[in-house]
């Protein structure tokens, strides 16, 4: 299974904030549309950082007028980014090992969606329960064995 | 805005309409009769007039313990509040409007039907087919039992190693008396007795660790009465790259499938009608024609593996080419959704333009209320069968959240008989599921005398016969 099977049931739209905003514009975006981390793109769309709550609350826990800071300024700057073929499997070990918890996906030089380690758990516990369930039911099959 | 109710809480029953009989829709269905507390009332449309899409029409023949999950099936159709109606298609005897018109809530569950294409010429050359074709044609499926595949040539390739390469490349290889005993369609099996292939190719853009096959269907290759099977030492063996990636997630099923693979380096041939040939690291870059416009061979370049930034192996083709002759090539490289007229659809995926099964308003990106996707039409086509039950939960979970907060349509004629009256004028040879049952039970005992699990009806014409339309 690949990162396009995740992407595709997420309805395509990505939210992205620009380096120069400031973090108390970014969370009004983040409340908004329900989300944990928003997509840092530079002008030509690509991704140059990713802001996560986490970064917010890391820093604010230091300096309590971060809501004015800009929001390069906060954000993780070392981006790995997927691609819609990526193997879930990979993608689950990679971001484990580089405790990241949200890979933007680019395709073709376009940012297409944001994949977060839950899209990423959840996509691979469907996997296997669906395998176990089609197993389950061969195995208690009684019928005559038409498998070879 | 009106309050339409709360239909299924005691405001007369929900009315939904499940498009698509496969098992994406019987699961739809199943979880909504699991639903607490609701009354529901499901009616299950197909363009065909048998139920089950792929377990029918996809599942090999020779695999029939896979088809058992239609048992599961059976019993959400014995349910008092499910209706099948069969032979009735979207787009031709009802449109999205008319839906709109008698269900509460909608659920597309069509599948993914089309073939994804190379994109290399000579794609349409004779003898080159999509495998999906050659699928339906030997399962017996209404739209395909008129394909003609010419057996006559010595060799043929199949491109893709996911689980229908394996299936296409295992109907070719499999001695007639093997396949006498399945349900594959008669015809097909008198054609695979008049075949002439004594080579057959499968070939990977990937090495043997990125296959998608599974360990089981590649020992089931090395087992085949009418053919031996080798694989190129060359291309069994590990590269860099693959051992490190093996040794960072320990994936023992993978480790397990490279060994098996890597047996079949030794496996001596010649003994056996036929030989099945697994070829790895090599892309296709054209299908080569003769003079009559039929296939000649197969042009390949051989790929070198390289890892993106997630750790994925991709290939990437080399300067090395070689032409593989061969006179029949079926392409398996992925399918795609294909759009349902009115529905909005993500090109992009190859789906239904969806957030989690809620179907999206192109320009708003707001879900469309009362349209859900679930299964391959929903995610595109990956993961097995069983994979679509939790894909319908998630979609039904939605329909439930939504129904609870009343976002559902307000159909003019929601009850049952209304549905039917329409049917009655658009489509009078629908077929339910007793008729169905019926068609069943006749497959069955005729496929018995000779220990069949069933000979299928094939055409439409034969199954209105049976149930006297």
């Amino acid at each position: 299974m690949n990162i396009a099977s995740i992407l595709a049931t997420k309805g395509g739209q990505v939210f992205t904030a620009r380096p120069e905003q400031t973090i108390r514009q970014v969370l009004r975006l983040l409340a908004e549309h329900n989300v944990g981390a928003l997509v840092v793109v530079g002008g030509d769309g690509a991704p140059i950082g990713m802001l996560s709550e986490r970064d917010i609350v890391r820093h604010i826990a230091r300096d309590e007028t971060l809501l004015g800071h800009t929001v390069d300024s906060v954000m993780t700057k070392t981006v790995i980014v997927g691609t819609p073929q990526d193997d879930l499997v990979m993608v689950g070990h990679t971001m484990v090992e580089s405790r990241i918890r949200h890979l933007p996906v680019m395709d073709g030089g376009k940012l297409v969606g944001l994949v977060s380690i839950g899209d990423v758990v959840n996509a691979q516990r469907n996997q296997y329960q669906g395998e176990v369930d089609t197993l389950q039911i061969q195995l208690s099959q009684s019928g005559p064995a038409m498998d070879h | 805005m009106p309050d339409p109710g709360r239909p299924g809480r005691g405001e007369g029953p929900l009315r939904v309409a499940v498009i698509g009989a496969g098992p994406t829709g019987f699961y739809v269905a199943d979880h909504l009769f699991r639903a607490p507390g609701l009354v529901v009332e499901v009616d299950l449309f197909d363009r065909l007039p048998t139920p089950f899409g792929l377990v029918r029409g996809g599942v090999a023949p020779d695999h029939q313990k896979i088809k058992a999950v239609t048992a599961v099936f059976d019993k959400v159709a014995a349910q008092p509040g499910f209706r099948f109606y069969g032979n009735v298609e979207l787009g031709k005897h009802l449109t999205v409007a008319d839906l709109r018109q008698h269900y509460h809530q909608i659920v597309y569950c069509t599948g993914a039907q089309t073939d994804r294409r190379l994109g290399i010429p000579g794609e349409d050359l004779r003898g080159s087919h999509p495998a999906t074709e050659f699928v339906g044609w030997y399962n017996g499926h209404p739209d395909f039992r008129e394909r003609q595949f010419d057996l006559s040539v010595e060799r043929a390739a199949v491109i893709g190693v996911g689980n229908v390469a394996v299936d296409v490349a295992r109907i070719l290889c499999r001695a007639p008396e093997e396949l006498a005993t399945t349900d594959i369609a008669d015809y097909a099996l008198d054609v695979l007795r008049g075949s002439r292939i004594r080579e057959v190719y499968l070939i990977g853009r990937r090495g043997p660790a990125q296959a998608a096959f599974t360990t089981p269907e590649i020992k089931e290759l090395g087992e085949l009465a009418g053919s031996d099977i080798t694989v190129p030492a060359e291309e069994a063996g590990l590269d860099a790259l693959s051992r490190a990636a093996l040794e960072r997630t320990q994936d023992r099923a993978t480790m397990k499938k490279v060994d098996i693979i890597q047996s079949y380096v030794r496996r001596p041939t010649g003994g056996k009608a036929r030989t099945l040939v697994l070829r790895f690291l090599l892309a296709p870059v054209e299908i080569v024609g003769g003079d009559a416009g039929e296939v000649t061979g197969l042009r390949l370049a051989r790929t070198a593996l390289y890892a993106t930034p997630t750790g994925t192996l991709q290939a990437k083709s080399t300067d090395d080419v070689e032409v593989l002759p061969v006179g029949l090539v079926f392409r398996s490289v992925g399918y795609r959704g294909v759009p349902l007229l009115g529905v909005p659809f993500n090109d992009s995926w190859g789906v239904i333009l969806n957030d989690k099964g809620r179907v999206l308003d192109p320009d708003a990106k707001t879900p469309i209320v009362g349209e859900y996707a679930a299964g391959w039409i929903k995610r595109g086509p990956t993961g097995v069968i069983g994979t679509n039950k939790p894909d319908a939960a998630e979609t039904v979970v939605g329909m439930m959240e939504d129904l609870g907060q009343g976002r559902v349509l307000s159909p003019a004629a929601p009850e049952r008989s209304a549905l039917e009256r329409l049917l009655a004028e658009r489509q009078p040879q629908h077929f339910s599921y007793a008729d169905w049952l019926r068609l069943n039970e006749i497959e069955v005992s005729k496929g018995r005398p000779a220990g069949r699990p069933r000979v299928k009806f094939t055409s439409l014409e034969e199954m209105l016969a049976v149930v006297a339309r």
